[in-house]
């Protein structure tokens, strides 16, 4: 057992850096910093295609799609050297994170030469549309209407809190294609082009002022036949597959950015005198130490090899840190007092910190909110009795 | 990324487990509670056939020479039992702390004899002791087993002594003790002949350390044994035509238990490792350790007797037995509070 990485691993990451501080020094240094997810975004979309033509894309992809055949560790250092170097967060996030692995498990040799390079390249940014109105936590409730029609699906219904739909060019969605079918039989995994008369996006504007997330309307819309996963109505092995690609890599570069966030807590908490109040003392170092048991907890699941048991810190680490950030959220607000609740900018936008307060609310909500993560956490990791399935 | 148990270290642990889910249990500790605290046929097997009291000390003193991490892996098997043996005592805190801090006779002389279990030592700091010629003179409070010692390595600021239990002046009073596995006893010293160690302070923070590891792994082991039964309680009891684990109410209070455990895992190994690899993180791996495990045990072991209903409130019940061990955790070697006020000075650029 050992903390670090190796000799080797800590050159990979000094090349990392070098490299992302140059960046962030040079051409794209209008974008360093931001830490919201909508801010820039045509720039942040040109940073991809950057990052793409230097190869730093994708980098635990194989070298054939656009990618460097990276070692987990060395993806787990560049996305730590990303976030420390003051990078924004990947625009193509859900791309390179969810699209881009679920078509490299399960997409044909075509699907693959057709997606992955654009997406490690910057030129194929994609968004999720799995939640509905009516099918949120309870995904397999979704009603989205997919059809066969003279070789093209055709593709009814509404996708909502669709995150960054807007600056995207396609969808990837779980659509019901077996007329009557229920639950999680009778879904197909398709993926979209945005750009046609049959989609439309309206943004929906979030407690914090920024609309990151959208409705998406299906009107007829139209992909060819070939755009599904997996074979129809397997809709659902695909979607599970790729909700297990969210616990990857990016864990520890998003750590980093925690990391950012207690430190200007700290630093605050030291200006303002807060740090001298001993229940601030304690939940600063309860923060602390919060953020030092997530980074190893990550680092025991990612060093894990024996995937025949459930492992607990993999199978905790979502509710873990999303209930850590929020708690940060209201730490920072404890810190710096009524100056926390006012901002001098008349848009209602919001330094790093009141933004924080606000959009950690979320954290607890997306991916699988915090009562469904505790539901699996009985059942998988306990075997405990699924909860009952009602038909209303 | 190497943050696994090596072959080595996993097999140390299943054999440890092994050793105390058959050794320790309920009916011996119950015995060893209504004496001494020390289940004394325990304490000699773990020694002598498993040779495990020494997994972390030196082998030139009868140690197995390993580190911290095998000894975590140890105490968290023998915490999962709430096993009536010294462990931290006479092994994590009076061994660690004289193969640390002892003269090469000290070391040469009682190390084998520790490592045996043929002598039992316990070990405490305390404010003040005067000191008078080769003799030392005060109380010393709170001594975990110190009934059932033979030597105690005691320390003040200034330094840190051997004191035979049989040598003149030494009057030990065994104190009637919340947690009967663990009792604490009163040392008071009128000029007792007393051996300082030469390096006293480096003997008592290495004490302190290795102190805090076994706790935590106590603790971490303690609290996965607390869910354990749970769980297992949770299956088999029907109320309502179901089992009491199909409630939600239940269920995502058992998953809070796991949310915490795995926290407390990734905490106790990442202070072992970090004290091993003398890492600059171990200071705060070791205070985030100790504070993190021994809440989460009390956490578990409260939810334990809560979710059990009223057998969970019975002396029949082993219930009590983790709860009472988790108080006792929280408390001994600086509660919660201290140590987070470590770490916050740490992270505020206030350590000295
Ligand atoms: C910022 C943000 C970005 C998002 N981005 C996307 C995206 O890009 N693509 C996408 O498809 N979706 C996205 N989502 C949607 C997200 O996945 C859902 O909001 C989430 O799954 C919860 O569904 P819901 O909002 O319908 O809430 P509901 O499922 O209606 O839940 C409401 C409340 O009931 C509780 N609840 C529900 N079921 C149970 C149960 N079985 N046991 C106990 N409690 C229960 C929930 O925990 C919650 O507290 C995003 C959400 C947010 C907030």
């Amino acid at each position: 057992m050992k903390l670090g990485f190796s000799p080797e691993e800590e050159l990979f990451r000094a090349e990392c850096a070098d490299w992302l501080n140059a960046q962030m020094a040079g051409e794209f240094r209008d974008i360093k910093g931001i830490s919201t997810l909508t801010e820039k975004a045509e720039r942040r979309k040109e940073w991809e295609q950057h990052l793409g033509a230097h190869g730093w894309g994708c980098i635990g992809w194989p070298k054939e799609w656009g990618g460097r055949g990276a070692t987990l560790a060395e993806q787990v250092i560049f996305a730590e050297e990303y976030a420390r170097a003051g990078v924004p967060g990947r625009v193509n996030h859900i791309g390179i994170e969810l699209a881009g692995p679920t078509i490299l498990t399960f997409g044909t040799e075509d699907q693959k030469k057709r997606f992955l390079p654009d997406i490690a390249a910057g030129n194929t940014i994609f968004c999720q549309g799995f939640s509905e109105p009516g099918a949120g936590s309870d995904l397999a409730s979704v009603r989205t209407k997919g059809r066969l029609e003279n070789g093209s699906w055709v593709v009814n219904g509404q996708k909502i809190w669709t995150s960054l739909a807007h600056i995207s060019d396609w969808i990837f969605v779980v659509t019901r294609t077996e007329e009557g079918s229920k639950g999680p039989k009778g879904l197909t995994f398709l993926m979209m082009p945005i750009d046609q008369p049959g989609i439309e996006i309206r943004p929906i504007k979030q407690i914090n002022g920024d609309a990151e997330f959208n409705e998406t309307f299906f009107t007829d819309a139209t992909c060819p036949e070939d755009s599904l996963i997996g074979a129809v109505g397997d809709g659902w092995r695909i979607a599970m597959g790729l909700l297990a690609f969210e616990r990857g890599v990016s864990t520890l570069g998003q750590q980093m950015a925690f990391r950012n966030e207690l430190d200007a807590i700290i630093l605050d908490a030291k200006a303002n005198g807060a740090a001298s109040d001993s229940l601030v003392r304690q939940r600063l170092a309860k923060a602390e130490i919060g953020l030092r048991l997530m980074r190893y907890g990550a680092l025991r699941m990612l060093s894990n090899t024996d995937h025949s048991k459930v492992d607990g810190a993999a199978l905790t680490y979502k509710i873990q840190w999303a209930t850590w950030r929020r708690n940060l959220g209201e730490l920072a607000m404890d810190v710096l007092g009524q100056a926390g609740e006012v901002t001098d900018n008349a848009d209602y936008e919001w330094t790093m910190l009141p933004n924080l307060f606000l959009y950690s609310r979320a954290d607890t909500i997306y991916g699988g909110t915090n009562q469904i993560q505790r539901n699996l956490i009985a059942e998988r990791g306990l075997g405990m009795p699924r909860e009952p399935r009602g038909d209303v | 990324m190497e943050f696994v148990f090596t072959e080595e270290q996993a097999m140390i642990g299943e054999t440890a487990r092994a050793f105390f889910a058959e050794s320790a249990t309920s009916e011996h500790t119950r015995k060893a509670m209504a004496g001494d605290g020390i289940d004394r046929a325990l304490w000699r097997s773990f020694c002598g056939e498993l040779g495990l009291g020494g997994v972390a000390l030196p082998e030139t003193y009868g140690g197995a020479g390993l580190g911290m991490v095998e000894f975590a892996l140890v105490a968290e098997a023998a915490g999962a039992q709430i096993a009536a043996i010294p462990l931290a005592g006479s092994i994590a805190m009076a061994a660690h702390a004289i193969a640390a801090g002892g003269s090469e006779s000290q070391k040469a002389e009682i190390l084998p004899r520790l490592i045996s279990g043929d002598v039992i030592g316990a070990c405490a700091g305390t404010q003040m002791l005067t000191v008078d010629a080769n003799t030392i003179s005060g109380q010393v409070d709170f001594v975990a087993h110190g009934a059932a010692a033979d030597l105690f390595v005691l320390g003040d600021t200034e330094g840190a002594w051997i004191v035979r239990r049989d040598a003149p002046g030494v009057t030990v009073t065994a104190l009637t003790t919340m947690d009967q596995t663990r009792p604490f006893a009163r040392v008071t010293l009128d000029r007792a002949t007393a051996e300082p160690l030469p390096k006293g302070q480096q003997a008592l923070q290495t004490a302190r350390e290795c102190g805090w590891v076994c706790l935590a792994a106590e603790a971490l082991g303690g609290a996965q044994a607390a869910l354990d039964k749970t769980v297992a309680y949770a299956r088999e009891r029907i109320q309502f035509g179901r089992p009491i684990g199909s409630f939600q109410a239940y269920k995502h209070r058992l998953a809070d238990m796991v949310i915490e455990i795995e926290q407390a895992r990734s905490a106790v190994f990442w202070a072992a490792c970090a004290v091993d690899e003398g890492s600059d993180e171990a200071a705060l791996a070791l205070h985030a350790a100790k504070s993190f495990c021994a809440d989460t045990f009390f956490m578990c072991a409260s939810n334990m007797i809560q979710l059990h209903g009223g057998i969970g409130f019975t002396w029949e019940h082993d219930a009590h037995l983790y709860f009472k061990r988790a108080r006792s955790i929280q408390t001994m070697l600086g509660n919660g509070n201290y140590h987070r006020e470590q770490v916050a000075k740490m992270i505020l650029g206030e350590a000295a």
